[in-house]
């Protein structure tokens, strides 16, 4: 999406884009499909295939990224929009090989069975907690309320939201 | 790839967006926040062939300004944003409350309050609201600039008063005085659900509690927000007592109209309708004796 005032206002619907974002610390660049969205951009142009798709309609909650902070459904925004963004995907939570302690979490508390749901979850979640902790299982409840498990019965979702808010060691 | 075919228009400034709109009005959609329009897109409910993509037209539309007399929100200001903003939680916590229960936090980081009013589903929290803070809709063009009350941008289900080439470059209300009271509730059957039925209302009360205006909006139960304007009468010149509330709930119920559908009966809907009346006006008490107390 560069110089794209020069170009105005003769574009066609045949015209590619080129992207270029940060994805977990890496950056990346890529020609586009303007009606390519965020979340097949990640899987298919960058083979990022952490980040899932349910519904592709911004209720399942599984392709949630995180986009400069803010959690966002991938599958409803367009890979163009995210020219200059840094993104964060579930691919970047562990570090060297280690699992971030939401992630250990999870593990411990079974909070995953069939893990199709689970990217989505960690991602909404780790933004959820940096923006405040969560000590009530109500609390818990309410963050994970924007994403469906079908399933796990929550319980142990809830209980890893609550361990990693607590800052619990990571091995137990 | 899900949606079909469009050209993408990102123009970088006010002027350049209202001239795309301009040139391509007719068979163009403005993308905001893009959390009711990529649904669409993606599932080809909808088909256009330009996409005009405002968020790149600059960041001072991002910002709510909180002036002496006004509340301006121009239409780059992301739900969330003022959500999360304690001067909005002062000055109009009305907003506040009602932005909670609108979708999910992940929803409301991308869409915009101006997106919502301009989508105007009628099930949405946020047209009600703007209705009953008595907001004025800034409505531009290259034609020009025009103003309209919420009772002439809400015209039907998904449609407002806004033209092909028009944008809704911001919405604004009058800074409440300090003895407005006002309240959200809703019934949604899972949180972060449009709502069964959903209730904003705001209260002026004197030093003696009586109320000296009232305005009262109901959602989900008509194709634009509804005023109840018979209850609002009753509630006007009265106090809170424990009397007026199931008159209000009665009249309320009189009051709306509302269609059925597989969520929810007509029946349901009304009776839910006089149910949010009075628990927002006991939500309004409530607040009104903590003050007092
Ligand atoms: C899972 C899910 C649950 C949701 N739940 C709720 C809910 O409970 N309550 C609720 O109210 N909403 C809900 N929404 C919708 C959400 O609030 C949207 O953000 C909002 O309705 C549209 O805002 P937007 O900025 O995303 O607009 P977009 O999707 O970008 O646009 C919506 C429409 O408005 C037009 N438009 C947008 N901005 C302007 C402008 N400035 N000028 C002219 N036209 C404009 C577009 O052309 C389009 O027709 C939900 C959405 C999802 C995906
Ligand atoms: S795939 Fe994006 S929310 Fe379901
Ligand atoms: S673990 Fe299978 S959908 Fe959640």
């Amino acid at each position: 999406m560069r110089d794209h005032a020069t170009e105005f206002p003769t574009r066609t619907q045949d015209e590619t884009h080129t992207v270029g974002c940060t994805v977990n610390g890496r950056e990346y660049e890529a020609v586009v499909d303007p009606r390519m969205t965020l979340a097949d951009f990640l899987r298919e142009k960058l083979r990022l295939t952490g980040t899932h798709l349910g519904c592709e309609h911004g209720v399942c909650g599984a392709c949630t990224v995180i986009v400069d902070g803010a959690a966002t459904r991938s599958c409803l925004m367009l890979a163009v929009q995210a020219d200059g963004a840094q993104l964060e995907t579930v691919e970047g939570l562990a570090e060297d090989g280690e699992l971030s302690p939401l992630q250990c979490a999870f593990k411990r508390n079974h909070a995953l069975q069939c893990g199709f749901c689970t990217p989505g979850f960690l991602m909404s979640v780790t933004a959820a907690l940096r923006e405040e902790s969560v000590t009530t299982e109500e609390q818990a409840r309410e963050v994970l309320s924007g994403n469906i498990c079908r399933c796990t019965g929550y319980t142990g979702l809830v209980k890893s939201v609550l361990e990693a808010s607590a800052g619990k060691d990571a091995q137990a | 790839m899900k949606p079909g075919r469009f050209t993408y228009h990102s123009p970088r400034s006010l002027d350049e967006a209202l001239a795309t709109l301009q040139v391509y009005g007719d068979d163009a959609k403005v993308l905001a926040g893009g959390q009711s329009l990529m649904p669409m897109l993606n599932f080809r409910l909808a088909r256009f062939e330009h996409l005009v993509d405002v968020n790149r037209v600059g960041a001072e539309y991002a910002e709510p300004t909180f002036g002496d007399t006004r509340i301006t929100i121009p239409l780059l200001v992301r739900q969330r944003r003022v959500e999360r903003s304690a001067e909005a939680a002062a000055v109009l916590p009305v907003l506040t409350e009602a932005l909670q229960q609108v979708a999910h936090p992940q929803i409301r980081n991308r869409g915009t309050i101006c997106g919502s009013l301009a989508h105007a589903d009628p099930a949405a929290e946020l047209p009600s609201v703007l209705s009953v803070l008595d907001a004025t809709f800034t409505i531009a063009s290259s034609r020009g600039v025009r103003e309209v009350p919420a009772e002439e941008f809400f015209l039907f289900h998904l449609t407002t008063s806004l033209e092909p080439d028009e944008l809704l470059l911001q919405v604004s209300v009058p800074r409440p005085p300090a003895n407005q009271f006002s309240a959200f509730s809703e019934f949604a059957t899972r949180r972060g659900d449009f709502a069964l039925a959903g209730v904003a209302a705001v209260c002026e009360v004197d030093a003696a509690g009586v109320v000296t205006a009232c305005r009262i909006a109901a959602a989900g139960v008509a194709p634009t927000p509804h005023r109840l304007t018979d209850v609002e009468a009753l509630v006007t010149g009265a106090s809170l007592g424990d009397d007026l509330l199931p008159e209000a709930e009665a009249a309320a119920r009189a009051q709306v109209d509302p269609t059925g559908d597989i969520h929810a009966s007509a029946e349901y809907r009304s009776r839910l309708t006089g149910v949010l009346v009075k628990r927002a006006l006991a939500d309004i008490r409530g607040k009104l004796e903590a003050t007092r107390a």
